[in-house]
């Protein structure tokens, strides 16, 4: 297959991603679309380490990989925080810090 | 059969991307998740890069989605109401999204990419596979490497620290 395939997906899935930031109001599947765009700029990194044919790509996707492992964590950190303080679960509602 | 595989797997990421957008309860948006990381674990073995997809399937389809399947049990994934706080968020959500593509489109297209019809070089059998991997990590980006440790050591501390049971004196 031509790499450009990879590319058109990887912008695909990574539209898709932000779409779904915008649209839903529920903090885990915005993180969970978090992990869509960043698993479309890991299918790029991959794509375009093929294309150049090293694998220094490869291993900057493997570094995405673990940022995406961190913020997953502190995510479900945070979320079973708020859960415990009682404080609704929507992003929407959530405006103690608005000014 | 390159192109077949390309292509089933291309649609199971694109439909588990579209399932966990569109999907009411957070824990099938999970599930979708989980179809999506592994088809993309497919494309990257097609792309020769087989330590790669075996991290994606055993680190992300396994562990971080575990993690957030006991999460989403944990605080009970409640259906997301219907009722909008933004006015047209629903219509405007999905065109700054066709916009977002339509820019990312122009960006690939003007880019007179070399990847543009081209398979890439042809590469050498150990193309991808751990021992390549990790002398990369090792021996050139050793710096890069130490501080994703430190980085997921410091998540750790702070996912602890975030989702303790706070003391009554403390409160």
């Amino acid at each position: 297959m031509s790499i450009e395939w990879y590319i058109v997906l990887s912008s695909l899935l990574f539209a898709t991603g932000a779409i779904g930031i915008l649209l839903r109001r529920s903090p885990i599947v915005i993180l969970l679309c978090l992990e869509l765009m960043l698993n479309a700029g890991n299918l790029a990194l991959v794509a375009f380490s093929r294309m150049v044919g090293n694998e220094q790509g490869q291993v900057f996707a493997l570094v995405v990989m673990v940022v995406a492992a961190c913020e997953v964590v502190v995510g479900m950190g945070l979320i079973v925080a708020i859960f415990r303080r009682k404080l609704p679960l929507d992003v929407d509602e959530l405006t103690e810090l608005r000014g | 059969m390159e192109a077949v595989l390309f292509f089933v797997a291309a649609l199971g990421a694109l439909g588990g991307a579209i399932g966990v957008v569109a999907m009411r309860n957070p824990f099938y948006s999970v599930l979708a998740l989980i179809v999506h990381l592994f088809s993309l674990a497919v494309l990257f073995l097609l792309l020769s890069s087989a330590f790669l997809a075996a991290a994606q399937v055993v680190v992300y389809a396994g562990a971080v989605m575990v993690l957030y399947v006991f999460v989403v049990a944990y605080v009970g994934g409640g259906e997301e109401s219907a009722w909008e706080p933004i006015p047209g968020q629903r219509l405007f959500a999905p065109l700054l999204g066709l916009a977002l593509l339509i820019e990312l489109a122009i960006a690939v297209l003007a880019s007179s990419l070399l990847a543009l019809g081209t398979d890439g070089p042809d590469v050498k059998a150990g193309f991808g596979d751990p021992a390549s991997i990790g002398y990369l990590l090792l021996e050139k980006f050793l710096v890069p490497f130490e501080a994703s440790s430190i980085l997921l050591l410091l998540a750790a501390v702070g996912a602890i620290v975030l989702a303790q049971r706070r003391r009554e004196a403390a409160g």
